[in-house]
């Protein structure tokens, strides 16, 4: 499936948008390590959807707009983008920091959403539990600690690093620290309004999850009572990257049902 | 040129092998390995060396702030330069300095810096920093706001100084409907400002503006990256269309002299590769964490890495000019010889450094503020002299 890659103007910020498929249309929004190529679960998601995979503002290609001090700012761009785009009855799809900002739209307004998936997200913080530190962590450490399957860490470690790749994981870093440095990766206000997703909600969650340990998908369940919760065992902290198989059938049979 | 001894009272009793073990000294080696009861003769050993500095005649003594490390005991400095203030009588007591964007309120840095130079009648010298990038990881500040938080602190802290109050300030930061000071401070228009450094280009445009002309420091580097930034410094004021003045320049470096090059390098030798090697250490995530610095300037950190942060000997840093060592003729030569390549009009010396004991720290100071200081404070650059 071929996907075709440009730039939007939405708020005086240049997104770069990857965009492939035909049907309902379902957008995809990254975690922290960005989205700098089509991977083979988003061609597999094409085959049913008009998949939509924009690189956040302070990411990859994309502008970094003076305006963007926090997800909240993040949160109103992505509403606008949608607006901009003319998107209805659009499947919103979050991984990590990008099921943060699912949650920080669909708070503040879901009109345009049919559904919601959420896989590993941030945007809250659980009494007791302690997330990893992506911060403080070498490069190499953060590799190993995303995957179940030292496999995969080992074959991501192993592509060279060139000096573009390196601006872009710098570029990437620095969003990420204004976003989610303090207080870390969440919004201690957020989980008073997660009453206000009036759409229906998968989350999805890597069993052997490193960053964001999985006791995270019984706080969200708490939450948000009407939420389904997919537990994959012998999975990290990105299910779509490490079994996209099975997040790929995952996600046909919740948003593609509707 | 003004001669400044300089503390950093670090934990002199720390067990260096968990240190080592533990990769650094900073942000996450258990305080388990702090004791208070080692803790309270250290501070107060510490306190008696900076006071002993006034009596050997340095012209002011000098505190600064880190957190949550062995490195330093001195999260507040103003804990310490108030011990000071009120046991000298006549030193400048130099605060080198606040870190800024990590305090709640900046208003509460202006009004403990104006009580000290109240009380001590005009002695302090104010310093500002933003703190190092350990501390961001320590306290949860947001790294990619530390510029705009500095500078926002910076202009409320001038304004609480000068500007009669109460008048109102608001800021992107930090927010406040009646700034009105008490006390004032008791130097006019406020005390002396000074800004270490590990030299960014950022820092130092900001400080040499004619608006500020702040006497820039740069703290532990080789001497040749030293002279680098202070040519910098001395460079952007040419740009800006004036001449620096000495005294807008410092150099902060640890020194030990004894009878002999041999017999310095024989004592200082454990205690500061203690420093250099354990109590400096940290990772460059720890170091530099996002936004903290440009990406530029991050990249070629990044490549430097293999250099910064391998083990350096004793005899190695002496020759990088990183630390001034040896008799009291050689540290002399050393430092005229720096001195006419930088002319810096400030030298910080630190007499204690790592875990060099209490018996080595005096006798250091006493043989430098005897041999070799009355030299240094007799570096008169022809543009001085004139004057």
């Amino acid at each position: 499936m071929a996907f075709s890659e440009r730039f939007i103007e939405v708020d005086g910020c240049r997104l770069n948008l990857r965009r492939g498929g035909s049907g309902e249309p379902l957008l995809y929004l990254h975690g922290a390590s960005g989205a700098p190529a089509v991977l083979p679960f988003m061609e597999k998601l094409a085959q049913r959807f008009d998949m939509l995979v924009p690189e956040h503002p302070g990411f990859g290609a994309s502008d970094e707009p003076g305006w963007l001090e926090n997800m909240h700012d993040l949160a109103y761009f992505y509403l606008d983008v949608l607006e901009s785009l003319e998107l209805r009855g659009l499947h919103l799809v979050g991984s990590s920091l990008g099921g943060w900002l699912a949650l920080e739209m669909a708070v503040r307004d879901a009109s345009r959403l049919k559904s919601l998936l959420l896989v590993g997200p941030a945007g809250i913080s659980v009494p007791g539990v302690k997330p990893g530190d992506v911060f403080l962590w070498s490069p190499e450490e953060l590799t190993r600690n995303l995957f179940f399957d030292p496999a995969l860490a080992e074959k991501m470690l192993a592509q060279p690093m060139t000096p573009e790749l390196l601006d872009v994981s710098l570029k990437n870093r620095h969003t990420v620290a204004r976003l989610g440095w303090e207080p870390r990766m969440h919004d201690p206000f957020l989980r008073k309004w997660l009453h206000r997703v009036n759409v229906p909600v998968k989350i999805v969650w890597g069993e052997a999850d490193k960053i964001l340990p999985v006791a995270y998908a019984g706080e969200f369940k708490k939450l948000m009572p009407a939420a389904e919760v997919e537990i994959i065992p012998r999975c990290g902290h990105l299910p779509q990257a490490e079994r996209p198989e099975e997040f790929c059938d995952i996600v046909m049979r919740f948003a593609g049902k509707r | 040129m003004e001669v400044i001894l300089f503390h950093l009272m670090p934990y002199a009793d720390l067990d260096l092998e968990k240190g080592r073990a533990n990769g650094t000294v900073w942000v996450n080696l258990p305080n388990s390995n702090f004791d208070p009861v080692k803790g309270h003769k250290l501070y107060n050993r510490y306190l008696d060396e900076l006071e002993y500095g006034e009596e050997l005649g340095f012209d002011a003594i000098a505190v600064n702030e880190h957190h949550q490390t062995a490195y330093g005991l001195m999260p507040s400095p103003i804990v310490t330069a108030s011990a000071l203030a009120r046991r000298t009588k006549r030193a400048k007591i130099a605060i080198l300095g606040s870190a800024l964007p990590l305090r709640e309120h900046p208003l509460m840095v202006a009004e403990e810096h104006a009580m000290i130079d109240v009380i001590s009648g005009g002695r302090l010298i104010s310093g500002f920093v933003r703190g190092i990038g350990a501390e961001y990881h320590t306290f949860g500040v947001n790294p990619t706001f530390s510029h705009d938080r500095f500078h926002e602190a910076h202009d409320l802290i001038v304004r609480a100084w000068t500007e009669p109050g109460p008048f109102a300030f608001q800021g992107r930061h930090y927010n406040v409907q009646y700034v009105n000071l008490w006390p004032r401070p008791y130097q006019k228009p406020h005390p002396p400002i000074w800004i270490p450094s590990q030299g960014s280009r950022e820092t130092i445009d900001w400080s040499a503006h004619p608006d500020r002309r702040y006497t820039y420091l740069q703290t532990f580097s080789p001497a040749s990256v030293v002279q680098r930034y202070l040519k910098m410094y001395r460079d952007t004021c040419k740009g800006f269309g004036y001449e620096a003045e000495d005294r807008q320049l410092g150099w902060a470096v640890p020194v030990y002299v004894a009878q002999t090059d041999e017999a310095a390098r024989r004592e200082a030798k454990p205690h500061f590769e203690a420093f250099r090697n354990v109590f400096v250490r940290m990772p460059v995530e720890m170091l530099l964490p996002p936004g903290y610095t440009s990406r530029e300037s991050l990249k070629s950190v990044m490549k430097a890495k293999a250099a910064m942060f391998a083990d350096i000997t004793l005899e190695k840093s002496i020759e990088l000019g990183v630390i001034v060592c040896g008799s009291p003729a050689s540290a002399r030569a050393a430092l005229e010889s720096y001195w006419k390549d930088m002319r810096f009009g400030n030298l910080l010396v630190l007499c204690q450094f790592g875990t060099l004991p209490a018996d080595l720290t005096r006798k250091n100071m006493e043989l430098f503020a005897r041999e070799v200081m009355p030299a240094v404070k007799a570096f008169r650059s022809s543009a001085e002299l004139v004057r």
